[in-house]
């Protein structure tokens, strides 16, 4: 109940932003939504199947650069991108999550991270599309021919409302016996393999899954820019994605959203206060952890399974 | 002698000079419980993992129902019907007693790959799991996690989530280690129970436990059998006697 609750507030509180932003907030306030529904998306592999991928960042910077591509070969409305860039990082997903899943542990997070690099370093030696200084969009996207997303207001709720989508469906997942086998798995899999299920492939549907949405993530992103860049698949922004979904809490849907907007919010309002935000950035986000779950659990809205 | 359900022949397993399993030959019969003695380091669990899938053995065949099933790996054999429940209680400890249940039902009819219904909505499932609970003895324990669990209710959620996969064999390891008296009663009355619905090859130091349960007995010493038989011939057996239960038991 008090999930629910939570929640509530939560999506009450970020519809009601618009009434009093300005266009500067908005913008800031997207972006942590943005990168919300990425950190959702690996909240999702990670909380639930255990699967702490270091390479994150690439499939949303592969959504991105889909809609960034499309743009400059002419491909300007949303119905046509947004589904290609969930495509083009769901497809990276599966060919390098099929390969990356055949190991466990710290060799699943170093392959992860392999696979990202070699997706970053592709973007940069892409010099028609602008290599190593990236690329600047000429508009944002059209939806159906209608320039919608120009709207800061708008936008605000396109972003809102795909977040919310990407959430419920985490839950939905989290639930499903497809859910309960990625969780059976990450707590023993060899139990799990005992009962006669091999978690391979539903570990890889998930892998899929996470990707597409960071996919949708990045197509977004490149929105709110209007600008695509090689840095958006760094693994840095990977590393970021992880901090958000551990300081947020990984065993809740709610978490890695908390966690992301947690992040974006406090490195913005710190950066403000001082130059050196890092440090006090950086022991805020150890009592986060030591809190064992994260926001979530100190507000009370853990998963279970 | 009736068909065997497991027919095991040759079967040999060494880590470096040491031979666990040294050309073991062992059947189990459809429905009775066959128990697997013998000292410590005779080879028992390695025995246990090479049936199960999860240790491959040097030499030697492992037929299931007439099929050889030397090289399948885990999740193929459990789908044939071949159970296991294990020592090392190894459970999933978030889950309650009835997802664990409900979980088992589902992967063995193969409705788990669903993705978005709730698993609790699985009505057949759930029903089947309440069953098996009851048949277990936890149907009042069905709403608490795992991990609250006494040691003897955790062997018996073990039991139950062997039991869903409607298995021809189970392997049962050691289910009475590091339970009391009360407990270990209540399983053997358990197991006493489920006598004929399913073969049991069970592993178990209790001796009494064993003595009473078992159909045949074989006796593993330093990786052979060396006597296979009723209880009465066992206990009568003079080999038996001087490697195993001379000092006593």
């Amino acid at each position: 109940m008090r999930r629910f609750l939570l929640a509530f507030v939560l999506f009450a509180a970020l519809a009601a932003v618009p009434a009093f932003a300005d266009t500067a907030m908005l913008t800031l306030v997207a972006r942590a939504m943005i990168f919300a529904l990425a950190a959702t998306s690996l909240g999702f592999i990670l909380g639930q199947g255990g699967l702490v991928s270091f390479g994150h960042a690439a499939t949303m910077g592969i959504g991105a650069y889909a809609v960034g591509i499309l743009m400059e070969e002419g491909g300007r409305d949303a119905l046509v991108s947004f589904p290609v860039s969930m495509a083009a990082a769901g497809l990276f997903a599966l060919v390098t999550g099929a390969i990356s899943l055949r190991t466990r542990g710290v060799y699943f997070i170093m392959i992860t991270l392999a696979f990202g690099q070699m997706a970053f370093f592709v973007t940069q030696s892409l010099s028609a599309y602008g290599g190593d200084d990236g690329l600047t969009l000429a508009a944002r996207s059209t939806v159906a021919g209608a320039r919608w997303l120009k709207d800061p207001k708008t936008f605000h709720y396109v972003v809102l409302g795909l977040l919310a989508l990407t959430v419920l469906v985490s839950t939905m997942l989290a639930r499903s016996p497809f859910g309960r086998v990625l969780a059976a798995g990450r707590d023993n899999e060899r139990r799990l393999r005992a009962l006669g299920v091999d978690p391979y492939a539903y570990r890889l549907v998930a892998y899929v899954i996470a990707g597409a949405f960071a996919g949708l993530a990045g197509a977004l992103y490149a929105n709110l820019t209007e600008f695509v860049s090689p840095a958006y698949l760094s693994w840095h922004r990977s590393a970021e994605f992880i901090v958000m979904v551990v300081a947020g809490g990984p065993g809740s849907a709610l978490g890695p959203v908390l966690g992301a907007l947690g992040v974006v919010l406090l490195e913005d309002g710190l950066a403000h206060l001082t130059e050196h935000w890092r440090i006090i950035f950086g022991p805020l986000l150890v009592l986060l952890v030591l809190a064992r779950g994260g926001i979530a659990t100190l507000l009370g809205g853990r998963r279970d399974g | 002698m009736a068909e065997a359900l497991l027919e095991i022949a040759g079967l040999a397993k060494a880590y470096g000079a040491l031979h666990v399993t040294a050309g073991v030959d062992l059947a189990v019969l459809p429905g009775e419980i066959h128990a697997l003695i013998g000292p410590n380091g005779a080879g028992k669990t390695t025995l246990v993992g090479q049936i199960s899938g999860e240790v491959m053995p040097d030499a030697g065949t492992i037929r299931f129902d007439g099929a050889d099933i030397t090289r399948l790996p885990v999740h193929r054999r459990a789908r044939l019907g071949l159970a296991r429940a294990f020592q090392i209680t190894s459970i999933f400890p978030r889950f309650t007693a009835l997802e664990h249940a409900a979980l088992a039902v589902m992967a063995a009819r193969g409705r788990t790959f669903r993705l978005l219904r709730p698993a609790s909505s699985d009505r057949a499932a759930r029903e089947e799991a309440v069953g098996l609970l009851e048949e277990v003895g936890l149907a009042a324990r069905a709403g608490v996690a795992a991990a609250a669990l006494s040691h003897g209710e955790k062997r018996a959620l073990e039991l139950a989530m062997a039991l869903a996969a409607r298995p021809r064999l189970m392997l049962l390891d050691e289910p009475m280690a590091g339970t009391g008296p009360a407990e270990s009663a209540a399983m053997v009355a358990l197991l006493t129970r489920l006598k004929g619905r399913c073969a049991i090859l069970l592993v178990e130091h209790d001796m009494d436990a064993v003595f009473r349960l078992a159909d045949r007995i074989s006796v593993l010493v330093n990786g052979r059998i060396i006597a296979c038989g009723t209880p009465d011939a066992v206990r009568a057996d003079a080999a038996v006697r001087a490697a195993y239960l001379g000092d006593g038991a």
